[in-house]
């Protein structure tokens, strides 16, 4: 912001995330275009202004309204500060519903101490960042970040670096070259996968499509990952995974739950045709401490809606 | 990339049964001043190869990090900020990661390692 104050960025109302997605899936570069439109009309608005809070409304396309409101106490990502490129997915409502997640945790997480974290498929660094932002300096937790695009993990380095914060980033598909050295030492592992049903041709090709295209019922991709978490978590270990409707979350905790892993809904945001779930999964024979009412501590975006409620029930 | 991301990658290459702990071929190396921090140290020291990581720190041409970790050493404010600098600090940021069985190259730019395998690799 031109006067340096720390805002924060809020959806006032969205368009569905899978749609962000599978709208770059249609056509790439007129979405960016107008993302990019909106980007600058936000920033030309912002500069303009010095109020405590704005509206900028998006032309006839109207894919999103934005309103910024100051958070002077704010510990995620300044959306402001994530970097960005054309090859990289940048921070939507999916992004935003997984940091959601993540702060209405805080006090869970800071509590189970994680010293590894990792998240994979970074992307623009959006989540990783508000990771470890979160957590605060004190932690004493390792941060890793993974992403199968060079760009993409470029884009992250400098979001990290904007917010001043370190993590060990990698480019590599989900965690090859990672998973020896950290079988069963993760305390905390974040995946917003590739979730759009695609063709399964488009699933992990170079480029942008490869941050939305999940093949058959968008679940190639978390399909491959739900294989390797029981050998990456420690005992302690909790896994938060971003999920469609579509990708059928019941089966997820079930496949899950057949490794031992309990789960419940962190966030479940929904729109008119759509709706979308933070999952959290840990070790059956470790007791979920996070039921303590901690989600106060975060004043959500008035679209999220938190379940409480194991939904295969 | 720093030592801390070295020490956790290893070649996974199909029929590579170990893969670790990857040579690394320097090119160029920078320094970052970071906030020194014991509680991460000691942390970390329990997930660490340390042998890996002290030939790791030689190959960057850091030569005062101890063969072996001794708990006692966690003690030494002077041994900790060897040990911050070395894990933490300098960046490998252009320049190779090495298979020692394979000799497989893994490429690092900008500061960052590129573990991806071709598809008759995996």
């Amino acid at each position: 912001m031109a006067d340096g104050r720390r805002t924060s960025l809020i959806r006032s109302f969205s368009s569905m995330p899978h749609q962000r997605k599978a709208l770059h899936r249609q056509t790439s570069s007129p979405a960016l275009g107008l993302k990019g439109h909106v980007a600058a009309a936000l920033h030309a608005h912002v500069d303009g202004k010095t109020g405590s809070e704005l509206q900028v409304e998006v032309d006839e396309s109207s894919l999103c309204h934005y309103a910024v409101v100051d958070s002077p106490r704010r510990r995620i990502a300044n959306i402001n500060l994530v970097a960005r490129h054309p090859e990289v997915y940048e921070p939507c409502d999916d992004s935003f519903a997984l940091v959601d997640a993540l702060l209405a945790d805080k006090v869970h997480l800071l509590e189970r101490q994680p010293s590894l974290c990792l998240e994979v498929g970074c992307g623009s660094g959006y989540v990783i960042t508000s990771l470890a932002l979160l957590m605060g300096e004190g932690s004493g937790a390792q941060y890793i970040a993974t992403d199968i695009s060079s760009v993409a993990a470029e884009v992250t380095r400098t979001t990290l670096r904007s917010h001043g914060v370190e993590a060990d980033v990698v480019v590599t598909n989900l965690v090859t070259g990672l998973e020896k050295r950290l079988a069963g030492s993760v305390d905390l592992l974040v995946f917003n996968p590739p979730y759009v049903p695609t063709p399964e041709e488009e699933v992990g090709v170079e480029g942008i499509t490869a941050a939305w295209a999940g093949g058959d019922r968008g679940r190639t991709v978390i399909d491959r990952m739900l294989a390797i978490v029981d050998s990456l978590m420690s005992s302690k270990g909790l896994f938060y995974l971003l999920t469609l409707t579509a990708n059928n979350p019941g089966e997820i905790c079930q496949i899950m739950k057949k490794k031992g892993f309990a789960s419940r809904i962190v966030v479940q945001r929904s729109t008119e045709e759509e709706s979308l779930h933070v999952l959290k999964f840990w070790r059956e024979d470790v007791r979920d401490i996070s039921d303590n009412g901690n989600h106060s501590t975060f004043s959500h975006s008035f679209s999220s809606k938190f379940s409480r409620l194991a939904f295969w029930r | 990339m720093r030592l801390l991301t070295h020490n956790m990658l290893s070649c996974n290459i199909k029929g590579v049964t170990k893969g670790f702990p990857l040579s690394i071929e320097v090119q160029k190396l920078d320094t970052k001043e970071t906030d020194f921090n014991p509680d991460f140290l000691r942390n970390i020291i329990p997930k660490l190869e340390w042998k890996a990581f002290h030939d790791a720190a030689v190959s960057v041409g850091l030569n005062d990090i101890p063969e072996q970790v001794d708990p006692v050493m966690l003690e030494y404010t002077e041994f900790l900020q060897k040990f911050h600098h070395a894990l933490l600090e300098v960046h490998l940021e252009e320049g190779a990661l090495i298979c020692p069985e394979t000799g497989r190259r893994f490429p690092v730019t900008k500061g960052v390692p590129n573990m991806l395998l071709l598809e008759d690799e995996v």
